[in-house]
């Protein structure tokens, strides 16, 4: 562990180092605000609907037309940081193996299931790619949230065969996989990953909130105070335990910097009241709710890439092994202009037609508003009659002749 | 097994079944745009349903190719942590740009597309399928971009110990590119015209023809048959296939004379030469081995009787010499890595010359032999087969009249999904195994790319669960698809305009 008052030489990062690493900064908030609604609201089916298929369909269909554009959000954090920072990506991934494999596989699982659900008609069917969707998105919450505590502490790094800083072995003797969620004897990690999970069904519970109307608006009413209590009270934790226990005096990036502390405090704080006032705000005020919600979720990452800024998650060395930070894992000058450039001009107008899609789903649904499964299986009694009666339907062409 | 024989088994696995999705996104994205242009220009609610029939298919295709395509971008980080380390400063950029510029594109307006029917106006509602099909296209761009420059390492030069960006505009001119780019779109476009001609010939075959269900005097209205906008299906397959077949065909030719070029070990491989010769012909069928000195032997080959193919083939020529495995070992062992004449080498500015001091020589630098060798025997009959089958199943289709299928015409028909794979399958194995030993061409070798701290147990361990899961959306998707296929084309609900009612239901829901 870095003692608080070490001065360590660190070389000083360049202007474009630093616009990187905020970009990366955003486009991981980005995607914690975006898709963390997502993956609460499919955590939210098991907790409000698991005996009622036709609200689950609402929860999907609430978060249908934009669960893959948030998911990019991380996709360009990942592409970022290899183009940006391919030493902090080469080392990261690798070393966080096993993790990152989960969180691949919760993606996997999750992704299909929106699409996938709908195109059988059996309960069973449906309960099956639901259940794929919850569990994906608990398990990516639960690691992401242990993954960015353990940033916090920082990461150990040793010589690789070419000197390269590498993380310790993930199986080996001085690294074992536990480790990770608990951190020499410090359960912070894994406080992490349940504060981000009840923190993400928070989240989703006030996009329904915004986005439903009937029984599902009812239970999300009843829902949502607790679990957004239950989420402060977490957040609340990890934030006072973080800033007490691994202040940024052990950042040599912001060693010095009083101003990093205050701005942790500061950014830890309003993540607190944001997630409270969102629930004091549900019934008046869904939209204020909701976004005082994702600006609690926005908050508490600023905190943490705060805590990371120059070190991005990595113990520097005293000893002087090989350091891994903003300036040894960046790419070149060249790279980082070029990427400054495109990004530039990009950027707007992606938000542009991402902001557009929202506006143009921004409509509440309930489970009137569905129309029949397409799939709904008719004439036979199927186990799943709770669709409502299909509309008329004229065969504009034809019948289909088989 | 060790690391890097699993490392590499999860490459190819995760990649291969990737890319069983990727050219039937690209392909199907343009032709559902066509069908819906088609539609609105005539009206004719025929394209609708086939419209909403492909659709179904695209989006169960579309979800497991974006799910399967996380892994990609992970597993260099993952499984090839040196080779990340080495390349980043070039490769990562084009990752970067794709999930910014093709994804947030693709995903935004699919989104869009699916629940948009009564939410924008028809022509908005267009643009969306256009502007995904533009996002599925932009991505295969940066995504060939990037796996060019492993092939052959253009704009990039040897400092701080990595490959470094020196020149953009090499980056994006890298021949091989440019050549790849239109090839694999062609392939694309192969796929997607091959699953219209599948399920539309499955059905021709199915319907009636219109005439017989006219009962002359009859006072009960004549059912109509979808079997005309089968046929027009058909006929829309059958075309995209042809002319995309020959665009591959043609591309194919440019990238093999790249590669001749450029990979002079991955020509002699996958041609089967072992020793170089003056005006080749071209083998047919061979078999090879290895003596006990490491040395490639052939046990036998049946060559095409035109001395000189090869070589036109290869370089234009039909004297030119084409090298054969033998020399460009002894080759690579004295002089390094050399592109077919030479003239790259030495320049002093390119990477593989910036890297020769550091190069191991000491590497057997031809790629496995027989796999090369059939692979592109393979894709290359395939791709042949493919576009005299589909001339002939555009001829039939273009037909005035309704003409009826044979079995063998619906047996050609309802196989051509398949062949355009096996054809995509055999195209990445000579890409990426002719490449081999080499992640990036002549400069880093595959076995000193892979992550030094991930164990072979943490592999193995990835490497099934990959493969479990995936074989369980294989069956999910294909059983799916199958389904879909088989209700055939959906009836079209009234076209009553929209009520400006907030409680009224959605069109389209999942």
């Amino acid at each position: 562990m870095i003692g608080m008052f070490m001065i360590l030489d660190v070389p000083t990062p360049s202007v474009l180092q630093v616009v990187w690493f905020c970009l990366i900064a955003v486009l991981w908030i980005g995607f914690f605000f975006l898709e963390g609604f997502d993956f609460g609201v499919s955590m939210l089916y098991q907790v409000l609907s698991r005996k009622q298929p036709e609200e689950r369909r609402v929860m999907v269909n609430a978060i249908g037309p934009t669960w893959d554009s948030n998911e990019v959000w991380l996709l360009t954090a990942g592409g970022a940081t290899f183009a940006a920072f391919p030493g902090w990506y080469a080392t990261l991934f690798s070393g966080l193996y096993l993790p990152l494999f989960l969180v691949l596989m919760g993606l996997i699982i999750r992704g299909i299931s929106f699409e996938y659900r709908a195109l059988r008609p059996t309960t069973r069917w449906k309960n099956t790619f639901d259940w794929c969707a919850s569990i994906g998105s608990f398990v990516v919450a639960l690691v992401l949230g242990v993954g960015f505590a353990n940033f916090v502490i920082g990461l150990p790094t040793v010589a690789g065969p070419h000197g390269e800083p590498l993380l310790p072995t993930a199986f080996g003797p001085d690294w074992l996989f536990p480790q990770l969620f608990v951190r020499d004897g410090s359960p912070y990690p894994l406080l992490g990953g349940v504060m981000l999970v009840v923190l993400f069904v928070s989240h989703g519970a006030q996009f329904l909130n915004l986005k439903t109307e009937g029984t599902v608006l009812t239970k999300v009413q009843r829902f949502a105070p607790l679990a957004a209590a239950a989420a402060a009270v977490l957040v609340t934790a990890y934030v006072v335990w973080g800033n007490l226990a691994y202040p940024s005096g052990g950042n040599p990036y912001l060693d010095g910097v009083s101003l990093a502390q205050v701005a942790r405090w500061v950014s830890g704080g309003l993540a607190i009241v944001c997630v409270l006032l969102a629930a004091v705000l549900l019934k008046a005020k869904p939209g204020v709710a909701f976004a005082c919600s994702g600006l609690g979720v926005a908050t508490l990452f600023i905190n943490a890439f705060v805590t990371i800024f120059g070190t991005l998650g990595f113990m520097q060395p005293t000893d002087g092994g090989p350091a891994l930070n903003i300036v040894t894992a960046s790419s070149s000058p060249l790279t980082l202009k070029l990427m400054t450039i495109f990004a530039g001009v990009l950027v707007p107008i992606v938000l542009g037609y991402v902001i557009w899609s929202y506006r143009v789903f921004r409509k509440r649904l309930s489970v009137e508003n569905l129309p029949p499964e397409e799939n709904a299986v008719t004439g036979v009694p199927s186990d799943d009659d709770t669709t409502p009666e299909p509309e008329p339907v004229v065969a504009a062409e034809s019948a289909v002749v088989a | 097994m060790e690391a890097l024989d699993l490392a590499r088994w999860q490459f190819g696995i995760t990649t291969v079944y990737h890319f069983f999705f990727v050219p039937m996104t690209i392909g199907l994205t343009w032709l559902v745009a066509v069908m819906q242009t088609k539609w609105m220009r005539t009206g004719d609610a025929g394209w609708l349903r086939l419209t909403k029939l492909f659709g179904k298919l695209f989006l169960i295709n579309f979800a497991a190719g974006v799910v399967t395509g996380i892994v990609q971008e992970f597993q260099f980080g993952m499984n090839w942590s040196e080779y990340s380390r080495f390349v980043g400063d070039i490769f990562g950029a084009p990752l970067a740009l794709e999930a910014l510029i093709a994804f947030f594109l693709e995903s935004t307006f699919i989104g869009l597309w699916i629940f948009g029917w009564d939410k924008l106006p028809k022509k908005v509602h267009l643009a969306t399928i256009y502007l995904t099909a533009i996002g599925s296209t932009i991505s295969s761009i940066f995504i060939l971009a990037a796996n060019s420059w492993m092939q052959n390492p253009t704009g990039a030069v040897f400092e701080n110990g990595r490959a470094q960006l020196d020149n953009f505009v090499a980056l994006i001119t890298n021949p091989f590119f440019l050549t790849t780019l239109p090839h694999t779109l062609a392939a694309s476009f192969i796929v997607a015209g091959g699953l219209l001609l599948g399920v539309a010939g499955y059905w021709w075959a199915k319907s009636k023809p219109p005439v017989a269900m006219r009962a002359e005097g009859s006072d009960v209205p004549p059912a109509r048959s979808d079997g005309p906008v089968w046929q027009a299906a058909a006929k829309l397959g059958a075309a995209v296939m042809v002319i995309a077949c020959v665009a591959g065909i043609g591309s194919g030719h440019l990238m093999g004379q790249v590669e001749a070029e450029h990979q002079p070990a991955k020509l002699a491989a996958s041609e089967g030469l072992l020793d170089s010769s003056d005006a080749s012909s071209f083998s047919l069928l061979a078999w090879f081995g290895k003596d006990s000195d490491g040395n490639v032997t052939k046990t036998f080959e049946v060559a095409l009787p035109f001395d000189g193919l090869l070589s036109w083939l290869a370089y234009g020529d039909t004297g030119a010499t084409v090298q054969g495995v033998n020399d460009v070992k002894t080759e690579f062992a004295a002089n390094g890595y050399r592109t077919w004449d030479g003239t790259q080498w030495g320049d002093g500015t390119s990477l593989q010359s910036g890297y020769a001091a550091e190069l191991n020589k000491a590497i057997d630098p031809i790629p496995p032999l027989n796999v090369s060798y059939y692979a592109f025997r393979v894709m290359v009959g395939v791709g042949l087969l493919g576009l005299l089958a589909s001339c002939l199943l555009w001829l039939r289709a273009r037909k005035a009249e309704y003409p009826r299928l044979t079995k063998g015409w619906v047996a050609l028909m309802v196989s051509m999904p398949l062949w355009p794979m096996i054809a995509n399958f055999c195209g990445w194995v000579l890409t990426e195994i002719g490449r081999q030993p080499w992640i990036v061409y002549g400069v880093l070798a595959t076995e000193g790319a892979v992550s030094p701290n991930v164990s072979t147990l943490e592999i193995a361990l990835t490497l099934t669960l990959y493969t479990l899961v995936y074989a369980v959306v294989a069956v999910v998707v294909v059983g799916l698809f199958l389904q879909q296929i088989r209700k055939g084309l959906p009836d079209i609900p009234s076209d009553t305009p929209p009520e400006e009612d907030d409680d009224r239901p959605l069109r389209f829901a999942y």
